[in-house]
């Protein structure tokens, strides 16, 4: 069994393959092929996670902590710093693996389908994958560091995708790429939030690790599940003896989650505590600093610990605070909340396949992911709670009322995107960290179809512009005719709802599915949203009922209000994407020939309608209607307890599910419905002259300022540009112009520097080179004519000279050759 | 018998005299005697210290003084005609061009 757990680095490893292949030998191997390794390397990555899932639920869902081979630790620094790349299979970390991979793998076949015939189709699956393993390290880590190495990573594939087509001519490609380093500047200031927070929890913990191996995440549950356990046993040992309590202990060990725990309880009823093995159902046994930072995080606040910084020092809960916020900071950065969230609208430049994989249902998911992962930290700071409550809620509402003003296709569903993520971001300030997985995974589901149904659609759009351009050229040889053919050309987007319509009857398929898409994020009852969301409005419901302190309470009653409201914006502003995209009657000659998608594109689609349909049955709530009896109750909720500590706020209390609220937001969800069908359904529908085309809301005088609002995007970018970009601008303008040219290069250089070398070099060259160096040089050889003129005297010529100078050397020599002997004699 | 130290003394006072005959005379032929002397006190003195040690080794480098000094006066002795024809002279004080 412990090898089924082993196998968690295949899903990096087998992307990290496809995308390699894909990379180095794509283009030999043909679109055919390419899209193939893709989509096999996403689909094993499913088949490991659904091993990982399948060992945990046989495995008493114990956390495996996996060090992958050959990998011995990974950042070590004397002592002190120890950062292992150590995997983390945990409940929460695989419901990540199985939902990212089963929607990563019909997103690239549909991929297959949509890219076909891109001149980078195999860049395009290289991407893909990397983006796969870049995520899955991103779940799958144990520590923060392995998590921002994930964020970072899929933080470029996500540049790279968006500014896939940077090449496109007229300008669009341009605009591409101005998003993706729009997407990827806004994430900076995110980053330095994670960085921040990264930085501030080694501080204070000595440690990034979520937590250690041994250690018990969810003490509460494990002590619960170990006295259930201990019941039953106990009373075999005191009615039968010895032979039973064996019984009774093996009977522990199969029933029990942590299983070796509950030999312990037997084994001391029994008075036998030296014979079983040690084993815990809390980490008191663990010294503080041998625990992950959760662990210690508890410790910290019960002794009352203070952070040392150095100069000062600050109480533990107000480190937790800090912490906290910095990553709140980086999450609002990935899953693009206020303040950061305009990168995601823009992110739609990508290919669509891109904005459902990464921006709908992945990868801007990971800063909730990273947020329920901290929910230690999150419950122990009161205040930033808060604040999450507040921005998670203030981005649902914000993004859900701009959606209603957008003509693109594309634009209404990333601010839906970003409403969604609100939800979620809102129910973990509330405490509400089960009902924000669950949330995340109907989403996903439900989003990726919406945004391949898009696809679907832009597919079928551009097809059928292509059909009645190639028709017009046929057709008309007047050359005024073509002129007027080829401007309109230029104008035509096809990702514009006022250029669709009617499309209903000829793309049968995408239609149903969308219509199932929609409804799911409507929230209409039985479809997934439904479920998930009325899960987060009954959490904030009980946050703002029994939160222990006003603050709490405050924030969950304002939460649920605000949500429901959002709820109801949803359903409208997906309505009227239904009624302007496939009601009606077509408004352009390119929406009349728009034909149904190819089956790799249609197949995912159903499947993934199916899904939207029936994957909120994962979490069924426990007291409703009797469908617990079918599905199960809360089963998400219970799976995730085990790496969850605080699944739910205040989980004693109630339901998961409240029939009040539920019903509420049900019917606000159908009212909306009806109400875009009385404006944008029917006959109200657009005029068919798409140019002049006007919202019904913008035509009307009393709604009309409120909806030109919306479609000016609440001028968010324009007071960012304001606030931010215009100053920034002004300040790099004075730099590079005032400081840069005119003083630096003009000033420092010409000046300072040009005129200071030319003196250096004078100085040098003048009285250095000339009058000292050559001085010594010149020196030396006169020194040397000087001294051999007067050594020349010596040779006199007269051969007497020679013979005496001859005779007094060797006498000299004698004489040094005898006074050795004449000494030893005296 | 003659004692040793009478022939060192003697091949002493011949080298001393050949010496001073090099140093001090100008005659190129008389130099040139001179020398011989010299050759001949030292050929007197390895002779004398050979019988007084019994050993032939100093008997055999006299013969070979007495041979080189035989062919440094052929040479030599070409050199002074060769110097006699080119300066109609063999004083040596003459013979200076080497001076530096």
């Amino acid at each position: 069994m412990q090898t089924y757990a082993q196998l968690v680095p295949l899903m990096i490893l087998i992307p990290s393959i496809g995308a390699f292949i894909n990379f180095f030998w794509g283009a030999r191997v043909g679109e055919k092929w390419s899209s193939r390794i893709g989509i096999v390397a996403s689909a094993l990555t499913f088949v490991v996670a659904f091993l990982l899932f399948s060992y945990l639920t046989n495995n008493h869902n114990e956390a495996v902590i996996v060090n992958p081979a050959f990998l011995d630790g990974w950042i070590r620094i004397g002592n002190s710093v120890e950062i292992p790349w150590q995997m983390r299979v945990d409940t929460l970390s695989v419901t990540m693996m199985m939902f990212v991979s089963f929607v990563a793998t019909l997103i690239h076949i549909y991929a297959g389908g949509y890219m076909h015939g891109d001149p980078r189709f195999t860049r395009f699956f290289a991407y893909l994958n990397m983006f796969l393993a870049f995520m899955f390290v991103l779940v799958s880590g144990n520590n923060y560091l392995m998590l921002f190495v994930g964020w970072e990573g899929v933080g470029v594939c996500s540049f790279l995708l968006i500014g896939f087509w940077f090449d496109k001519p007229d300008g669009v490609g341009w605009k591409n790429s101005n998003a993706a380093r729009k997407a990827m500047i806004a994430n900076r200031v995110g980053d330095f939030g994670m960085l921040m927070a990264i930085f501030l929890i080694f501080w204070t913990f000595g440690t990034l690790d979520y937590y250690k191996p041994g250690e018990i995440a969810n003490v509460e549950l494990a002590e619960e599940q170990a006295e259930e356990a201990a019941a039953e046993p106990s009373e075999a040992v005191v009615t039968e003896g010895e032979a039973v309590v064996a019984e009774g202990e093996a009977v522990v060990a199969e029933a029990v989650v942590e299983g070796e725990e509950n030999v312990e309880t037997a084994a001391e009823e029994t008075g036998e505590g030296e014979a079983a093995a040690p084993s815990y159902t809390n980490n008191d046994h663990i010294e503080t600093a041998q625990l992950g930072v959760f662990g210690q995080a508890e410790r910290m606040i019960e002794e009352g610990y203070e952070v040392d910084f150095g100069p000062f020092s600050l109480p533990i809960q107000t480190v937790i605070v800090l912490i906290t916020l910095f990553l709140l900071l980086g999450a609002t950065g990935k899953s693009a909340q206020i303040p950061l969230f305009v990168w995601l609208p823009d992110a739609m430049a990508g290919p669509t396949p891109v904005s459902a994989l990464i921006h709908a249902a992945t990868m801007v998911t990971a800063g909730v992911y990273m947020m329920v992962r901290s929910n230690v930290l999150f419950v122990n700071a009161p205040l930033t709670s808060f604040i999450v409550t507040m921005i998670g809620a203030a981005t649902a509402i914000i993004a859900g009322f701009i959606a209603m003003g957008q003509w693109d296709i594309k634009r209404v569903l990333a601010y839906s995107t970003i409403s969604q993520l609100g939800f979620m971001v809102a129910a973990v300030g509330v405490g509400a960290f089960g009902a924000a997985m669950f949330h995340m995974v109907t989403h996903a589901f439900f989003k990726a179809l919406l945004f391949l149904g898009s696809g679907s659609v832009i597919h079928g759009m551009e097809h059928g512009h292509h059909h009645v351009h190639a028709h017009g050229h046929d057709d008309h040889h007047d050359g005024h005719d073509d002129h007027h053919d080829d401007h309109h050309e230029e104008e035509f987007d096809p990702q514009d709802m006022r250029n669709m319509g009617g499309l209903r009857s000829k793309m049968p398929i995408t239609y149903w599915t969308y219509l199932f898409g929609t409804l799911a994020l409507a929230g209409i009852v039985p479809f997934a949203g439904f479920w998930s969301k009325d899960e987060i409005l009954a959490d904030s419901w009980l946050a703002g009922l029994y939160g222990t302190t006003g603050l709490q309470q405050f924030a969950g009653f304002i939460a649920l209000g605000i949500l429901i409201a959002a709820a109801g914006f949803t359903a409208f502003y997906m309505w009227r994407q239904m009624e302007l995209v496939f009601y009606g009657k077509p408004r352009t000659k390119a929406a009349e020939a728009v034909e149904e998608s190819v089956p790799s594109m249609t197949i995912p689609l159903v499947i993934l309608g199916f899904f939207s349909i029936f994957v909120g049955f994962i979490n069924t709530p426990s007291e409703f209607l009797g469908l617990s009896n079918i599905f199960g109750k809360g089963n998400l909720i219970h799976f995730l307890e085990y790496s969850l500590v605080n699944v739910h706020p205040y989980a004693p209390l109630g339901g998961i599910f409240n029939p009040l609220i539920g019903f509420a937001a049900l019917g606000l969800g159908v009212t909306a419905i009806f109400l875009a069908r009385s404006i944008y359904g029917h006959g109200h529908a657009l005029t068919p002259n798409t140019a002049d085309g006007k919202d019904p809301l913008a035509a009307n005088p009393d709604t009309g300022a409120v909806w030109n609002l919306a479609n000016a995007r609440m001028y968010w970018d324009e007071t960012y540009y304001r606030l931010f970009e215009g100053p920034f601008n002004r300040l790099s303008r004075f730099l590079a112009d005032t400081l840069d040219w005119d003083f630096w290069h003009d000033y420092v250089h010409n000046v300072v520097i040009a005129k200071g070398f030319n003196a250096i070099g004078n100085l040098l060259s003048q009285p250095v080179d000339l009058g000292l160096i050559d001085g010594i040089v010149n020196g030396v050889g006169r020194l040397a004519t000087w001294i051999s003129g007067r050594l020349r005297r010596a040779q006199t010529g007269y051969v007497r000279t020679y013979a005496i100078t001859l005779l007094l050397g060797v006498v000299f020599v004698i004489i040094v050759l005898l006074l050795p002997m004449l000494q030893r004699n005296g | 018998m003659v004692g040793t130290e009478a022939y060192v003394v003697l091949s002493m006072v011949l080298f001393i005299l050949g010496a001073m005959g090099v140093l001090l005379r100008r005659n190129a032929i008389l130099v040139f005697m001179s020398v011989e002397l010299m050759l001949n006190a030292a050929n007197l003195a390895l002779v004398a210290f050979a019988r007084q040690w019994g050993a032939s080794d100093g008997h055999l480098f006299v013969f070979f003084v007495i041979t080189v000094a035989a062919a440094e006066v052929a040479v030599g002795l070409a050199l002074i005609v060769a110097i006699f024809r080119t300066k109609k002279s063999i004083d040596i004080d003459e013979l200076h061009q080497m001076e530096g």
